[in-house]
């Protein structure tokens, strides 16, 4: 027994249910002593979940350790910045600094919580396979969709922290993070976060959508409402913190001779997702948190009997949540002009031009979040400029495409394709589709048909699955040599990849047909008269054979853990630094620092080379 | 050279089979509306332009693929090509180009759609609660269904009690959000005869998936006959008639089925009166006038089995305006 509370997550979790218990009853007690009723439906009032859940995640954090070495600091105590982890597994279970733990600790995360999310589909999809309600109630149909989307979103969040925590010290030369503590600190604090999210389910449910617009929101009398806000506005901090992190290390770590230019197009795809999370997610914090003090205290920010503005709420949560999506995308694009010339040989065609078109992106992102509002009742002749704005977003996406096709192009690609470049190619195709399905919903006027249908649940699946789940699984069966020595099944993998590709165009493209045609979203029974049932159950089980698929890769990631293919070398024959090193990397990076003397993508130019080893430390 | 033809050559059939496969399929639902006809006709364009950029980016990249993939025995790397500037400057500015002629494209089409031919429309208060929709014609009376003529602008002026809704019939193409504290515009000029349905669009609660009401379009005479038909209804001052304009206006329908067909989150009112109700607690009661009443002043006192805990606000109906519902349910058989 003493062993388990040991290890510092189950510490942290019976310590974050104390402080639960005991914030809750501090306001209880409060509450009594001042004449008010302490009780409510959910055992307690919500200002009492609230209070205990605030409190929670600060004991969790406390007693998990993560915050061990400041709190030393404010004893007046001295610490090593080089910590030593034990060998094994235990220390991902701990608050580590190296950043290549954090990584895994991310990323290994971000794929059991898919687990929930894709569950949660799963069941809802299975509800929508048949007209008429079969084995849910309305109510817990909002609930599932509601969660499957919010928990997507921290999947993707967790894994996009996995990949540039993992890489981009190591594809710069850093020994680490320039902020290990704090970047421990962020990946740890999206856990107690992550329990609150899903206690919500517990608690009355979330019937809003991940949106959670106002007056919606604020009149549901559940507790689950207040804890999903809760828990997105502590996971935003992670974003913050982690973007800042990122930012600096950047640029103050980057090894001898690394210009601007010079750097791995990955990095500068994470200093554009990084900019955005340093500075916008502070709004979806601020706009959820305006909802829990309306809830909360009765301020009226949202209430129109109180002189409030539904609208408003809208304009705050979309100047995070559409930059937001950029935050999701940018690092797989990223991955995949990584990839890309490893796999053909060929130099990243328009290096420059790429790496612009991702800060392009995340610029123009800051001025387009209207166009999620062209049906909501905001100045209609401000529609017209976001609708410029917006479109605008379409011609750095191009750049990148026509680079990635000109890339392609004369590229000598192996036969057979290996899996990691089969995951990039199927990026490119779905984010295609993605992309081009996008200008209909930035146009005001086809707009007003498409909003809030199906067209939009497939579009939007299409781009992240092209700007995230793709890349993210060409990375991981790209490093995945690189964390463990070992190479994942290729069988097994291009099971996986040609598995998921099909039944996700079917997938995406009969969402976006039954859109056109009349299916809302969000909704948990639809019309009979509409005759969509065909084509919800080929969606079902388009959804399935997806969730087979992902299925197929958690066998090959835990089977090839244990008998994969030992390959410690050069395996992909790349020019990045990471791998003229042994695999796996060793705790502090590079043994003997490197030097840039190239370009780094300049694959079929004889004798050239990225970077050069010192000889000696 | 011969492979830029050939590529050249197959992105403008692929483009082609796409354009004709994807409109061959049904994308939109018929047109109904003289607001639908800018609207499809962006459409059209945006999907020509899918087709063409689609074709554009697939077909050199498969092309590449699959005739210059690495040969046995061939273990050198590619041609060193870095980049190509006027190619990347050409990609930049005609995609720009394009951008901007199909946003002032979309502006023109949403000028046209939002055109106003009749300054002199009727007017119908819609109201949107959860979960229906009602109409307050202009001539005195309520409905729950909406009836226009065809080839007449309206002016649908909309409010929301509680929680944003929006009003969307799909066949209209267009769609406006319906909010609490304010009221929004939905103008429109039905040009095909038919029965149609608005959806609401925004998740607005449990039973937003059924909030679904009935559209109408029919000839100008038809058009009139209704409207004399409701003015009837709404002027025939029995209980019935008083008690079915009240559960009209309440939106009390929106939950509660008026036929055979039970709703999925609240009990039928057709054939209750007098009928065994099964409770939540599992004892039973006849649906009296005692039990109508207290169900109306106070839902939650008497949870009916098979539902979920009820969110129906109390009512606070006077006797006589109680005892009208009663009659009206009475009549439901």
């Amino acid at each position: 027994m003493k062993k388990i509370f040991s290890i510092p997550l189950i510490r942290g979790i019976l310590w974050q249910v104390i402080g639960l218990l005991i914030g809750m009853g501090i306001v209880a007690g409060i509450r009594l002593a001042m004449g008010l009723p302490a009780t409510g439906p959910y055992l307690v009032t919500e200002h009492a979940w609230v209070f205990g859940g605030f409190l929670g995640t600060l004991t969790f954090l406390a007693g998990h350790g993560v915050m061990g070495d400041w709190f030393k600091w404010w004893r007046g105590e001295a610490t090593s910045d080089h910590h030593e982890d034990k060998p094994g597994w235990e220390k991902y279970f701990g608050p580590s600094l190296d950043h290549k733990v954090i990584g895994i600790q991310y990323a290994v995360t971000g794929l059991i919580v898919m687990i929930l999310g894709g569950t949660f589909a799963l069941i809802f999809r299975t509800e929508l396979a048949l007209e008429g309600m079969q084995f849910l109630k309305p109510a817990q149909y909002n609930t599932l969709m509601s969660m499957h989307g919010i928990v997507m979103i921290v999947v993707i969040l967790l894994g996009i922290g996995g990949m540039m925590n993992y890489l981009v010290p190591l594809l710069i030369g850093a020994h680490d993070m320039a902020f290990p503590r704090l970047n421990s600190f962020a990946f740890w604090i999206v856990v107690p976060a992550a329990v609150w999210l899903l206690s919500s389910m517990a608690l009355g449910g979330i019937e809003t959508g991940w949106t959670g617009y106002p007056p919606l929101s604020a009149n549901m009398k559940i507790v689950g409402q207040q804890m999903f806000f809760l828990a997105v506005f502590i996971v935003g901090w992670s974003s913050v913190l982690g973007g800042l992190n990122l930012i600096v290390t950047v640029v103050r770590m980057r090894a001898k001779g690394m210009t601007a230019f010079r750097m791995p197009i990955f990095v500068w795809a994470s200093i554009a997702t990084s900019l955005i999370s340093l500075t916008a997610t502070q709004l979806i914090g601020l706009s959820f948190q305006m909802v829990m003090f309306q809830r909360l205290f009765g301020m009226g920010f949202f209430d129109p009997a109180k002189g409030g503005n539904p609208v408003l709420f809208q304009h705050l949560f979309w100047f995070y949540s559409h930059p937001a999506v950029y935050v999701f995308i940018l690092p797989g694009l990223g991955i995949v002009s990584e990839l890309l010339p490893v796999f053909v040989r060929k130099p990243l065609f328009g290096y420059r031009w790429i790496a612009m078109s991702s800060l392009g992106i995340a610029l123009v992102g800051f001025l387009v979040w209207a166009h999620h509002m062209f049906t909501s009742g905001m100045n209609e002749y401000l529609r017209v400029p976001f609708m410029y704005s917006t479109l605008l977003v379409a011609v750095p996406t191009g750049v990148k495409f026509f680079s990635w096709t000109a890339t392609i192009w004369k590229g000598k690609i192996d036969n057979p394709v290996p899996t990691p470049m089969l995951f990039t190619v199927g990026a490119i195709l779905v984010f295609l589709l993605g992309g081009l399905t996008g200008p209909p919903n930035a146009t005001v006027s086809t707009d007003l048909h498409l909003h809030d249908t199906y067209w939009i649940v497939g579009h939007f699946h299409d781009t992240m699955f092209g700007g995230f789940m793709f890349p993210f699984f060409a990375a991981l069966y790209y490093w995945f040599p690189k964390a463990t020595g070992r190479r994942m099944n290729e069988t097994l993998g291009k099971i996986h990849f040609w598995l998921m590709t099909p039944s996700f165009f079917v997938m995406s493209l009969g969402m976006m047909y039954i859109g056109l045609n009349g299916m809302r979203r969000r909704i948990a029974d639809y019309d009979p008269a509409l005759n969509f049932q065909p084509m919800h159950l080929v969606i079902t089980i388009a959804g399935y054979l997806i969730a087979l698929s992902v299925l197929v890769f958690f066998i090959n990631l835990i089977a090839s853990l244990r008998n994969g293919k030992v390959e410690k070398g050069n395996l992909w024959n790349s020019r990045s630094p990471e791998w003229l090193v042994e695999s796996p990397m060793p705790a502090h990076n590079y043994e003997h620092p490197f030097e840039v003397v190239g370009e780094p993508y300049d694959y079929g130019l004889a004798g050239s080379k990225y970077v050069e080893f010192a000889k000696h430390k | 050279m011969i492979h830029f033809v050939t590529v050249g050559i197959l992105v403008m059939v692929v483009a082609i089979l796409t354009y004709f496969g994807a409109t061959s399929v049904g994308l939109m639902p018929v047109q109904a509306s003289a607001q639908a006809v800018p609207i499809d006709w962006m459409w059209n364009w945006q999907v020509i332009a899918i087709s063409f950029l689609f074709a554009l980016i697939v077909v050199p990249i498969f092309y590449s693929i699959f005739v210059f993939r690495r040969k046995k025995g061939d273990t050198s790397d590619a041609e060193h090509i870095e980049g190509n500037t006027p190619l990347e400057i050409a990609w930049t500015v005609i995609p720009l180009i394009i951008v901007v002629t199909f946003a002032y494209m979309g502006a023109y089409s949403l000028g046209e759609s939002r055109r106003i031919t009749d300054p002199e429309a009727m007017i119908v208060k819609v109201t949107a609660r959860q979960f229906s929709w009602t109409y307050e014609y202009p001539d005195g009376f309520v409905s729950t269904e909406l009836h226009l003529p065809v080839w007449k602008q309206v002016i649908l002026k909309m409010e929301a009690v509680d929680v944003i809704h929006s009003f969307w019939v799909p066949e209209f193409r267009v769609k406006q959000d319906v909010v609490p504290g304010r009221v929004t515009e939905y103008r429109i000029t039905p040009n095909l005869v038919g029965s149609y349905k608005v959806r609401c669009a925004e998740l607005c609660g449990s039973n937003h998936a059924f909030m679904e009401g009935p559209v109408v379009v029919s000839t100008q005479a038809d058009y009139d006959q209704w409207v004399a038909e409701q003015i009837e209804i709404a002027s025939a001052n029995t209980p019935e008639g008083r008690g079915k304009k009240l559960i009209t206006e309440n939106g009390c329908v929106g939950c509660h089925s008026v036929t055979a067909q039970p709703g999925p989150s609240a009990p039928s009112w057709f054939n209750l009166f007098g009928e065994e109700v099964h409770l939540a607690d599992g004892s039973t009661i006849t649906a009296d006038e005692a039990y109508i009443t207290e169900s109306v002043l106070d839902p939650a006192a008497k949870e009916v089995e098979g539902y979920a805990p009820t969110i129906m606000k109390p009512f606070t109906f006077t006797q006589e305006q109680i005892a009208d519902i009663i009659a009206y349910i009475k009549s439901l058989k």
